[in-house]
């Protein structure tokens, strides 16, 4: 059983003070695994590089406690902390080749000349920048500097690797390659990681675990698939991938599993993995794009107009107006189905296994 | 054969270009024959001079430099000083702008505001202050005697005392800017993989620094060069070029060897220009990227604090002391007799130099918009224009920056003493030549920020409004104007400044009818009225302390656009 590598202990951060104060991580608690790569995901200032920042000693916790291994590093000074961070922008010494900027840290630590050789040039074969040695930054492409700021921190073989949104400086089609490279090295090397993004089709991708944070707190954490398929409120639901939210009630408790909803009249089966609700509980419906499809109208369903349709070859995205509520279902291979148009009355079909329930809250748009 | 076909065509559309716009061809025009009668004639002058000898073509003064001891003497002594000046102003403005950059020193600006004083006063007036405190009837000296014995502070050491406080404050105005843009990601990521802050230091922050502490170096060394008032007050025996081409034009009337004394001091100084512009700026890895991040960690050990904190206070207390002394000399009844505190000096002041005054603040006022506006016209065209000869026209509009006033000075009487080709009367005696003269000195401050500001705004900015029908005087007055105004203001203040304290190019113009304040300064000094002295100077630092605040209420009000100035290098 792996044990907890990386903890986080109501890890506080106040800016400021006073009126004026910020506070960007409000007392948040994270176990990570030896080997693992959990993601911190969040929109802007939800306080995920705070986070970062702190676990790599950049910033001092307002209070709260980070264990590595065991090890209380709560104050210890980053330069004498068993972490290293990839940065956003990738902070590579302009005044060194790739060479130097890789061996920097051994140096630093008088590593013997000969050792120092032979684990840059592995490092630089395992990241895929053989034969650059030579090369200044400034002569490298986005994808390459941050390959080099990869594995100058690789080569330290840290207890806990840091990545700070390493991608977003990169094209859209270099990102998605790189990402699986990252994910590849990660896996093969065994590294513990810790990496920040705001991408969620990134953190769905790379990660052992997902811990998606909003405004100084965590929202959920989970594999990837269980943040996708049983996202516990509104913000996370809404956060990763695309939902549709139609307003409901819980009319019968079936099982521990089980229950069934009311929406607008019809009832539905939904599975819980672990039911809270009781009988009466407002709820929203969580319905994926892809978990619904489309018949020529009937009664005994949701019922509404066709009001967009826009084709993206592999599919169909069709926009509904339901009673003043707007739903989106995607159809994957337009052509097996029928195709629909505006205007069109249909009725929309769910399926069960991919209805999702999370509690009704207000939404303010 | 093709690519110079295609640079011909090139440049003949852009004069098509430029003609359609007659406006601007004229323009461009006058600012050329400007710049050639202004700046390049007086500089040629000085050299065609010095290859005069009893109104003969002769070589003989180039080939005495080595061998006559009034050539050669002062060429050693102002490198020497140059040297000393530039090594320990560097060091002490590294420390400053480390120790405002990179700790947690409480009271920032305030040092930041001393760091600075010394450049918006006039720099020999620190010269007048060692002589207040530490010449022979000074207020130190006593006190000093008793420590280290007899001691003289005219000569190199006061030199160098003096000339470190007047200018180390250029070096730091260069370093603070090259610590602050250094990306702190860089030394986040050095010590992130390990290094103490000692090894942060050395391996990532010095290297990326040093091209900014060669250019800081190469400033200073220019400036302590051309220096002309606090070796005109303090230089004892030591003789020094700028000195010694003054006394050999105005006193011997021997312009053949003051010219070569002005050549041996122009080479130099243009040898460092050069190096500083294109060598240095060249190699400079610097760039602003990222957001500093305030917490750059600013735990920080008590053996780097303890040094670099001490060396700070005692720079400020020296510039107190210094500056103090002026405020403290010009109530002294009579300096080294009667101590009695009186406002006599100021009152004498008022009476003997009020015209002096007068005359400094009306040239400067009309030197100062002159220059401001003709150096953003300048960099307007230098940037945003293409046509023949733009690169020319950026060289010669510095090159007035670079030459030191004494070698300008002396080349303004050559030039314009006679009617000549370009001038149909002699502008020597009026107000014309010191207006002009402070214009083209200053200018190439105007520019410079124009320059920078102009590269801040996105060219697409002004496309946009050429594309909706403006031609360029428009666009220029209603878009790119506003939007470097807060540039342009800042310019005119360091402009103001420089006219108001300037002495080494303009004691050769001055005359009867036009004199200033700081000639007049100087003079109260060479008779031993300290005090008068002392109250003369403080009337000028208060009135241009005035002007600036003026300024900056203006540049307030103005508010939003650029608002960068790049005084130096």
């Amino acid at each position: 059983m792996k044990q907890d590598y990386l903890v986080l202990k109501n890890l506080e951060k106040i800016f400021g003070r006073g009126k004026g104060s910020v506070t960007a991580v409000d007392k948040v608690n994270l176990e990570v695994k030896e080997g693992e790569l959990v993601t911190l995901l969040g929109p802007s200032g939800c306080g995920k590089t705070t986070a970062l920042r702190m676990i790599s000693g950049f910033e001092l916790p307002t209070s709260g406690k980070i264990f590595i291994d065991g090890e209380d590093v709560t104050t210890t000074p980053p330069n004498q902390r068993p972490t290293t961070m990839v940065f956003q922008n990738y902070a590579l010494f302009p005044h060194m080749t790739v060479y130097q900027n890789i061996a920097y840290g051994l140096k630093i630590h008088r590593i013997a000349e000969k050792v120092i050789r032979e684990r840059t040039e592995a490092i630089m074969d395992l990241v895929g920048l053989k034969g650059l040695n030579n090369r200044s930054p400034a002569q490298l492409s986005g994808g390459q500097q941050q390959r080099v700021s990869l594995a100058r921190s690789l080569i330290m073989e840290p207890k806990v690797l840091l990545l700070d949104e390493p991608l977003s400086n990169l094209d859209a089609k270099m990102r998605v390659s790189t990402r699986l490279e990252i994910r590849k090295i990660q896996q093969r090397v065994g590294i513990t990681s810790v990496y920040v993004t705001h991408d969620q089709e990134e953190a769905i991708t790379l990660s052992d675990r997902v811990v998606i944070m909003k405004a100084g707190k965590i929202q959920q954490i989970g594999t990837p698939q269980e943040i996708y398929a049983h996202p516990i409120n509104y913000f996370v639901a809404d956060f990763i991938g695309k939902a549709n939210f139609l307003e409901g009630k819980v009319v019968n408790i079936l099982s521990q599993e089980e229950i069934e909803v009311d929406i607008k009249g019809v009832k539905h089966k939904v599975s819980i993995p672990k039911n809270t609700f009781s009988e009466g509980d407002r709820i929203f419906l969580v319905i994926r794009p892809e978990s619904a499809e489309l018949e020529p109208k009937k009664s005994g369903a949701i019922n509404g107009i066709i009001s967009q349709v826009i084709y993206l070859g592999s599919r169909m995205v069709y926009e509904i107006e339901v009673e003043k509520n707007f739903l989106t279902v995607d159809i994957t291979n337009p052509q097996e189905h029928k195709i629909y148009s505006i205007g069109e009355e249909v009725s929309i079909i769910l399926k069960e296994k991919s209805l999702h329930v999370i509690p009704y809250e207000e939404i303010k748009k | 054969m093709n690519s110079s076909n295609r640079k011909i065509k090139e440049i003949i559309g852009n004069l098509r270009l430029i003609w359609k716009e007659p406006l601007l061809f004229v323009s461009i025009l006058a600012i050329f024959y400007f710049l050639i009668v202004f700046v390049v004639f007086p500089i040629f002058q000085v050299f065609k001079t010095s290859l005069f000898v009893d109104k003969q073509l002769n070589f003989s003064n180039y080939s005495a430099i080595f061998s006559k001891r009034y050539y050669y003497q002062p060429f050693f002594n102002s490198m020497l000083l140059g040297v000393y000046t530039a090594t320990i102003g560097t060091i002490i403005g590294f420390i400053f702008s480390y120790a405002l950059t990179r700790t947690p020193m409480p009271f920032k600006n305030f040092f930041r505001a001393i760091a600075t004083f010394p450049i918006i006063s006039p720099p020999f007036v620190v010269a007048l202050s060692a002589i207040l405190l530490l010449g022979r009837a000074g207020s130190l000296n006593p006190f000093l005697t008793k420590i280290i014995g007899d001691y003289t502070i005219y000569g190199l050491g006061g030199l160098i005392l003096v000339e470190t406080i007047a200018y180390a404050p250029t070096a730091f105005l260069v370093l603070y800017g090259i610590l602050q843009a250094i990306d702190p990601s860089l030394e986040e990521a050095s010590m992130d993989l390990g290094a103490s802050r000692a090894k942060v230091f050395s391996t990532i922050t010095l290297p990326l620094a040093t091209p900014g502490i060669a250019s800081a170096w190469l400033l200073v060394f220019i400036q302590s060069l051309a220096d002309f008032g606090n070796p005109m007050v303090i230089s004892g025996n030591y003789r020094v070029l700028s000195v010694q081409a003054f006394l050999q034009i105005t006193g011997m009337y021997d312009l053949s060897r003051g010219s070569t004394l002005a050549i041996l001091l122009f080479i130099p100084t243009i040898i460092a220009f050069f190096l500083q512009k294109y060598w240095v700026s060249r190699k400079s890895y610097v760039t602003v990227t990222g957001k500093p991040t305030g917490a750059t960690i600013k735990q920080l050990e008590w053996y780097i604090k303890l040094p670099v904190y001490s060396c700070c206070i005692i720079f400020t207390g020296m510039v107190f002391l210094f500056y103090g002394s002026i405020v403290h000399g010009s109530f002294q009844t009579l300096w080294g007799v009667n101590p009695t505190l009186t406002l006599k000096n100021y009152v004498e002041v008022y009476q003997v130099g009020k015209d002096y005054l007068i005359d400094s603040l009306v040239l400067s006022s009309v030197a100062t918009p002159l220059a401001g506006i003709i150096g953003i016209f300048i960099s307007f065209l230098v940037i945003r224009k293409k046509f023949i000869g733009r690169g020319v026209m950026e060289f010669i509009s510095m090159l007035t920056f670079a030459v030191p006033g004494t070698v300008v000075g002396i080349g303004y009487i050559l030039a314009f003493n006679q009617k000549t080709i370009f001038l149909p009367f002699v502008m020597t005696g009026t107000a014309w030549i010191i207006i002009i003269l402070l214009v083209f000195r200053n200018m190439p401050v105007g520019i410079r920020s124009g320059i920078a500001a102009l590269q801040q705004i996105d060219p697409s900015i002004e496309e946009a409004s050429t594309d909706l029908g403006a031609d360029s005087n428009t666009t220029f007055r209603r878009i790119t104007l506003p939007m470097i105004a807060p540039a342009f203001f800042s310019g005119l203040a360091y402009n103001f400044v420089k006219a108001m304290t300037a002495i080494s190019a303009i004691i050769f113009v001055v005359s009867g009818k036009w004199n200033l304040i700081t000639i007049a300064i100087l003079g109260f000094v060479d008779n031993s009225r300290y005090a008068q002295a002392a109250a003369m100077s403080n009337l000028l630092i208060i009135i241009v302390l005035i002007a600036l605040g003026i300024i900056q209420l203006i540049v307030n009000r103005i508010g939003k656009g650029v608002r960068t100035i790049d005084i130096v290098g």
